[in-house]
């Protein structure tokens, strides 16, 4: 028993980073419909950003939460220039050039990566401290508390934001119709940029948090949680925020019990093999509405 | 009276223009093979470019059977490796149990071939039978979940070889071994894709409603296309294990099946003929340019992009260098005139 809450405990830090990985590709997903695979090397950069900024700079001792946001805006920054430089003129184009574009960017991103960071797996502390904290007599580390509570935190400001500001109302808008919402006086650019930007940024929070639960950085880092966050938006109905969330808290539980239940080499396959079943049932995933073919 | 004559004058000197064609292509296959053959019993060829061109053609072999579902069908698909893998385990397997009793290389590389296209195509048929009522991004996703099962499995149980390899197959691909297959499966590959089967999985990926509409099984078709395409990627990942000669599960992830992909879009997808030429340009050409080498996935990244932004249709588009088309369409035109 004390394993089991153990490792949903463990499956809730691991959750919140896929989930915020996973919100990153549905809300490109929901508004231009791409699969946005270069989100996981953002993620990767974010992780190399905060990285730099915790060791490179040492005389300036920043503080946690300052690295944090840099490496969130130098991702969100990134971001849009993707899709300023490779997406933007591929809006009218077939979707599968956009996908091929979008696979080209990952591995051009990785292949950048490695160019400049080499392909060595560096050491990366927790930047904040990891003894543990006693909750409800269970041994938890803070960095775990840290991922979930800051994940969460981020995740209702995101929820707020577009619930009930005026540039959250839009990028909905959009999402629904994007001549409409053009006719309505909506700049459209700006929404489709603004969606890249806090898309890349929280994949970046968690790549960090991945970075330091995992206690490294690599160039190809970001490829399976990307796939992983993927697999969870998928799961949660692509293009629909709050099951992205649920989603990914579900993969990430998931994955710890087959971990500790298992041998733990088959917990990759399985992730997989729930993609391809939910592909199956209910390809519209979990909160995804059902919309039919048009003639 | 004259409309008759014009078109049998016109049938007459096309049909000479395709046996000249044909012959063109035999000569240039020929005197391709004659002309390295050459180089390679003089020397100037060593093994380690004797080597690149094998994998040129297993490149070839790998994106023209992906061209069939991708470039023909119109079908994403991004596990291509997995089929790859499929293939080149199973050769690999059979040929460690019978290498000993049969003496003729060739004999082997044919028997684990076949045994290779037979579970790819079971593969095929397994994936694709629920895969494609999938469209588009979906069906993507899950090749690609599928290809990426494969390599786990192979990497997780034990008659694989593991995370070892598969050790003991005889590394007996030559280039003529190589070339040879590769022209058996381009030719049959072209032939399919011109047979009456072919024309309905291209009416497909044109118009999937238009096709139903004038009575194409959909279903029926598609599947037939995917499964084409998985066996001869099976043939492939047979070339590919008897010239490592060692295969490990790492060799069959999403990045080959990326590779594979880029070869298909480079050459315009639904072009055989662009997709031999892109093979050639992304697998030779960087080796040639060796300081580059660092900068090899770099270039090829981009390569994507742009070409996607700027000439989404590949080199080739849809068209072949020795094209058919024309005729066809100058002796409907004729038979129009009635």
């Amino acid at each position: 028993m004390e394993l089991f809450i153990r490792q949903i405990i463990n499956g809730l830090s691991t959750g919140s980073i896929y989930a915020l990985i996973a919100v990153g590709y549905t809300m490109v997903y929901g508004i231009i419909k791409l699969i946005n695979f270069a989100h996981g090397e953002v993620m990767m950069f974010g992780a190399y950003f905060a990285f730099l900024f915790a060791y490179s700079f040492n005389i300036l001792e920043l503080p946690f939460f300052v690295i944090i946001l840099l490496s969130m805006s130098f991702a969100a920054l990134m971001g849009i220039v993707i899709e300023r430089l490779a997406y933007k003129k591929l809006r009218k184009a077939p979707r599968i050039s956009a996908l091929i574009t979008a696979i080209g960017m990952s591995l051009f991103l990785q292949n950048l990566a490695l160019l400049i960071w080499g392909s060595e797996k560096r050491k990366m502390e927790p930047l904040v401290s990891i003894e543990p904290v006693s909750i409800f007599g269970f041994e938890v580390s803070r960095l775990t508390l840290v991922t979930i509570g800051l994940s969460i935190t981020f995740m209702i400001i995101l929820r707020i934001f577009i619930h009930t500001t005026k540039p959250g109302k839009a990028m909905r808008a959009v999402s629904q119709d994007k001549e409409a919402a053009l006719l309505m006086g909506i700049n459209v650019n700006t929404i489709i940029s603004l969606t890249f930007a806090i898309g890349s940024a929280l994949g970046a929070l968690g790549g960090i948090f991945y970075a330091m639960t995992y206690g490294q950085v690599y160039p190809t880092m970001g490829v399976m949680p990307g796939l992983k966050a993927f697999i969870a938006a998928v799961f949660g109905g692509i293009g629909n925020i709050t099951g992205a969330m649920i989603g990914g808290y579900v993969i990430g539980i998931i994955e710890n019990l087959t971990k500790a239940y298992t041998t733990g080499e088959w917990t990759d396959a399985i992730a997989f093999a729930l993609l391809i079943i939910i592909l199956l049932f209910k390809p519209t995933g979990l909160l995804g509405k059902n919309k039919k073919e048009k003639v | 009276m004259n409309a008759i004559k014009q078109a049998l004058l016109n049938a007459f000197t096309e049909t000479k223009k395709v046996v000249v064609e044909r012959w063109m292509i035999f000569a240039i296959v020929f005197g391709f093979y004659a002309v390295v053959s050459i180089l390679i019993a003089t020397g100037t060829l060593n093994r380690y470019y004797t080597f690149l061109l094998i994998s040129v053609m297993i490149m070839i072999v790998l994106a023209a059977s992906l061209n069939i579902a991708t470039g023909f069908l119109g079908q994403l698909v991004l596990g291509h490796a997995g089929f790859m893998a499929i293939g080149a385990y199973t050769a690999g397997l059979i040929a460690i149990q019978i290498k000993d009793h049969i003496g003729s290389d060739y004999l082997i590389f044919f028997i684990s071939s076949i045994g290779a296209m037979i579970t790819a195509g079971i593969a095929g048929l397994l994936v694709g039978t629920p895969a494609l009522r999938l469209r588009g991004d979906y069906l993507g996703i899950m090749t690609l979940g599928f290809g990426e099962i494969v390599r786990l499995i192979i990497r997780n149980v034990e008659f694989t070889g593991g995370t070892f390899g598969l050790k003991g197959i005889p590394r007996l691909m030559t280039f003529p071994m190589a070339l040879l297959t590769t022209v058996i499966v381009v030719t049959i590959i072209y032939m399919f894709i011109n047979s009456r089967h072919g024309r309905a999985i291209i009416s497909i990926r044109e118009d999937e409603i238009a096709s139903e509409n004038v009575g194409i099984n959909i279903t029926r078709f598609k599947l037939l296309g995917f499964i084409v395409a998985s066996m001869f990627a099976g043939v492939g990942g047979s070339m590919f294990a008897f010239k490592e000669a060692i295969l490990y599960p790492q060799s069959f992830d999403f990045i080959r099946s990326v590779e594979i992909f880029v070869v298909v879009v480079l050459g315009g997808m639904g072009s055989l003929s662009g997709t031999m030429i892109s093979a050639f340009i992304l697998i030779f050409v960087p080796e040639l340019l060796r300081d580059f080498d660092q900068y090899r996935y770099l270039t090829y990244s981009s390569l994507l992009i742009i070409i996607m932004l700027y000439r989404p249709q590949g080199l080739m588009g849809k068209r072949e260098i020795f094209s058919f088309k024309k005729r066809r369409k100058l002796i409907d035109s004729s038979m129009n005139l009635d």
